[in-house]
């Protein structure tokens, strides 16, 4: 039987995040032939946004829209949710695994006494079941989970779950709700804009990793410039941020941020495990390192021996020539 | 100020998993104190020695997380909790979890709570969140920076790369990011000291719950490995040509560029 479900989208400056589209892609393999209801939250005029939710495949949106709502806060946002959900009384939630879905949807389920089945990589219906698979220990795992209580509620991982295409000729209804958003006990005093043009780690496409190998904050450098021909974000080990050549936002493996990129490009990295568990579901790894030895040839699949501050600079003017020529 | 530490005991981040009948095995594994709960027991310390009060930490697990536990007050912690659920649950969850912190909170009084961001393991970083809802008070995660001034707050958090900086008040849930500070080794007075404390053990039955009450409200159906990756590709020969190689690979083959 076809279930209702409804997907939080996420605006991020004015335009929505692409884990909005996976998340509806995502309700409709749950939803079967049911409804898909989008919901999104902001300050600003969210209609147009809302018709590009039914673009591509939830059947209507809803909006709430209040100057409150201008920065996610959990307190704001469940305020609109909760109400969205009253509305609605969906059989299913679904949202993107990204910081605003990480804080928010734990509290709703607390809320509803639902169980909650984060970072989801993959979702099967089997007959009544619906199984979530996710990793566990960064990785190094996966595990299949059902909800047996509550909502079928989710968060998913960004670039696991493949959108539907995009299609302008569907249309639905978009409500705007009315929704009083106030006493909020936590307040955004300022955002400190610390990424580059927006490629976020955990939604990027291409990531160019560096490792104590560039043995400097400058190091890097050479890894920014291959990142932005590839229109990639720079990642880095643990080493190189212990070591103080970068920001520990930067940090992939089991501590610190857990990818899934199209390429993963892995430069001065030895491959330590709990680095590798952050990385290693890569669809494509390639490593450069001078050590031939270095642990990360295991799992790359294209390897160059060879010293980074060589061969970056040389794979960033190939790649160069190689865009102008297309 | 009343601080209280959440902590879980996990597998050391070297490990590699093993799985025997659709188990993780434990048996021969390291365990540490989840690195994210490790910052927020040290800054649980430092708000002691900078506001007064006393930090507890709290556990919920087997016998085994003493261990963790006595690290814990080594550190600096000045009480511990351990809820031994060894004997009570089969199974349990996110929503198992928060009703027995739930339950543990209801008599005490807390200023602050802390916790770490996500755990290593299971990694689904819902406690927090949870149990504030649940304890009705506000809550901030990712943290990097925390400063009090009397009842108000005013936090430093990482979103996603970005810096957020939000104001807040206590009573205050806080879940710990990497970057709020540097986790200090016990010392060895400390960890003599650490023998001396109190460290409490409680069982469910003790919070006035049964099993039922903690019943899960997701399953677990099979645990697997992921395909073992094997090594590709090395190439060979000048430097130039190798990345005139690379590139076409990557392009007609792997086809991601």
């Amino acid at each position: 039987m076809g279930k209702k479900i409804l997907v939080f989208g996420e605006v991020r400056d004015g335009a929505l995040r692409n884990v909005s589209f996976e998340a509806v892609a995502a309700a409709r393999k749950i939803s079967e032939d049911g409804e898909i209801v989008a919901a999104l939250f902001g300050d600003g005029n969210l209609e147009e946004l809302g018709n590009e939710m039914i673009y591509y495949g939830a059947d209507r949106a809803v909006v709430v829209q209040h100057e409150n709502l201008k920065n996610y806060t959990s307190e704001g946002y469940a305020q609109a949710a909760m109400a969205v959900i009253e509305d609605e009384n969906p059989d299913g939630l679904i949202m993107g695994h990204t910081a605003a879905g990480k804080d928010l949807t734990p509290k709703l389920a607390s809320r509803l006494e639902s169980g909650l089945i984060s970072d989801a990589t993959d979702i099967e219906v089997d007959g009544d079941h619906v199984v979530f698979t996710r990793p566990i220990y960064s990785g190094k795992a996966f595990e299949k989970k059902m909800i047996t209580e509550g909502l079928l509620f989710a968060t998913i991982r960004p670039n696991n779950i493949a959108p539907l295409d995009r299609d302008d000729s569907r249309s639905g209804e978009v409500a705007v709700k009315d929704v009083d958003i106030k006493d909020l006990r936590t307040v955004i005093k300022d955002v400190i804009r610390k990424t580059t043009d927006g490629v976020d780690l955990s939604e990027a496409k291409v990531i160019v990793a560096g490792g104590r190998g560039v043995k400097s904050a400058e190091g890097f450098e050479p890894l920014e410039e291959l990142a932005e021909v590839l229109g990639g974000a720079v990642g880095a080990s643990r080493g190189a941020c212990d070591a103080g050549y970068c920001d520990y936002s930067l940090q992939i493996g089991q501590t610190g941020k857990v990818v899934t990129p199209d390429l993963y490009i892995a430069c001065g990295i030895s491959g330590a495990i709990q680095h590798l568990a952050g990385m290693s579901n890569s669809k494509v790894i390639v490593a450069i390192n001078k050590d031939p030895e270095a642990n990360i040839f295991n799992v790359a699949d294209y390897g160059i021996v060879g010293d980074l501050f060589d061969v970056v600079p040389k794979l960033t003017e190939e790649i160069k020539k190689l865009k102008e020529n297309a | 100020m009343n601080i209280y530490v959440l902590m879980k005991r996990t597998f050391d981040t070297e490990e590699k998993i093993v799985i025997e009948d659709g188990r993780i095995e434990e048996e021969g594994a390291e365990f540490i104190i989840n690195p994210y709960d490790e910052y927020a027991i040290e800054e649980a310390i430092q708000l002691r020695d900078e506001h007064g009060g006393e930090v507890t930490v709290v556990t919920i697990g087997n016998e085994e997380a003493e261990k963790q536990l006595r690290t814990a007050l080594a550190m600096g912690a000045d009480k511990a909790v351990l809820i031994n659920t060894e004997d009570d649950l089969e199974e349990s969850d996110q929503y198992s979890t928060t009703k027995i912190l739930e339950a543990f909170f209801e008599d005490k009084e807390y200023d602050l709570i802390l916790a770490g961001n996500v755990a290593i393991d299971n990694a689904s970083g819902q406690v927090g969140p949870r149990l504030a809802e649940r304890l009705g008070i506000p809550y901030v995660t990712t943290i990097t920076d925390i400063t009090i001034d009397g009842e108000s707050v005013h936090i430093e958090r990482d979103v996603e790369g970005d810096v957020e900086k939000v104001d807040t008040s206590l009573p205050l849930l806080v879940t710990c990011q990497q970057g709020l500070n540097e986790p200090r080794y016990p010392s060895l007075p400390g960890i003599m000291k650490a023998k001396k404390k109190p460290l409490e053990e409680l069982e469910i039955d003790d919070l006035d719950l049964d099993e039922d009450d903690v019943e899960p409200k997701t399953k677990t159906l099979d645990v697997f490995l992921p395909p073992e990756r094997e090594a590709g590709k090395i190439l060979e020969g000048e430097i130039d040509d190798q990345v005139k190689e690379l590139v076409s690979l990557l392009r007609s083959e792997a086809k991601v560029i």
